[in-house]
């Protein structure tokens, strides 16, 4: 079943619940077991937070567009914003060490969406802003 | 998401269910501070009912953890919801804490 869907929500952090049950839904009718509806949205909370806190500074500082393909193999999302440009590289991996005390959990969040997902690209237009695209494959 | 805490002899119970994301974070964050500064070191955190846990609370659960530590004390996880067993083991987390089966057995650990 092919589903293209999208949401445009306010950035702001009590929306991010909105985002899962869409994913969900998207997720359900397009045929996806519980556990890649996990898994996309775990990655896109995180990609979502990471839009507000780093992209934007700050809540209600600009809205967030997710758009979603679901072709019945493979998940394709995306998610807009026109905040600051976003780049990747200059956030640091997280130090997952046994050692509490060395531990550094900074950068979890963008760790958690290349584990999660099979795709994550970034890129930035002066006209549209940011873009994050990110691919779930099915089984 | 809700939170709620109970008092026990050697430890605080602080059960969490719902969502834990960024929006909820800092009132989970914000709870587990208030036990350990009002003076348990010991705390056991439930999860059985964590429906969903972001980075943002695995965040507030390390640095709970390094409190309890520098306290003289100790935070341990009981009941972990399969999705919370899943992140805490995808970042890495679960060499740091002691997960038991049940809040009885966690408890019991103090």
């Amino acid at each position: 079943m092919d589903i293209k869907r999208s949401l445009t929500v306010p950035g702001r952090f009590e929306y991010l619940a909105t985002i899962a049950d869409f994913i969900a839904v998207a997720g359900r009718d397009a045929g996806f077991d519980q556990d890649m509806i996990f898994h996309v949205q775990m990655a896109v909370d995180e990609a979502c937070s990471n839009v507000i806190e780093h992209a934007y500074q700050g809540q209600d500082k600009g809205d967030i567009t997710l758009s979603c393909h679901c072709d019945g193999k493979d998940w394709v999302i995306a998610i807009f914003d026109t905040g600051r440009p976003f780049d990747p590289a200059s956030i640091p991996a997280p130090n997952l060490e046994p050692c509490l005390e060395d531990i550094k959990t900074g950068g979890l969040g963008l760790y958690f969406m290349h584990q999660l997902m099979d795709e994550v690209e970034f890129s930035f237009d002066e006209e549209t802003g940011n873009k994050l695209r990110m691919v779930k494959r099915g089984v | 998401m809700e939170v709620g805490t109970t008092s026990h002899k050697r430890c605080s119970v602080v059960t969490v269910s719902g969502r834990v994301d960024s929006n909820t974070a800092p009132t989970f964050e914000e709870t587990l501070k208030s036990v350990i500064e009002g003076g348990q070191r010991n705390v056991v955190l439930e999860l059985d009912g964590v429906e969903f846990m972001s980075s943002a609370g695995l965040r507030a659960m390390v640095s709970s953890l390094k409190a309890c530590k520098s306290g003289g004390g100790k935070l341990v996880v009981a009941a972990p919801s399969n999705r919370v067993a899943e992140v805490m083991q995808l970042a890495g987390l679960t060499s740091l804490f002691s997960v038991y089966d049940d809040v009885t057995a966690a408890v019991g650990s103090f």
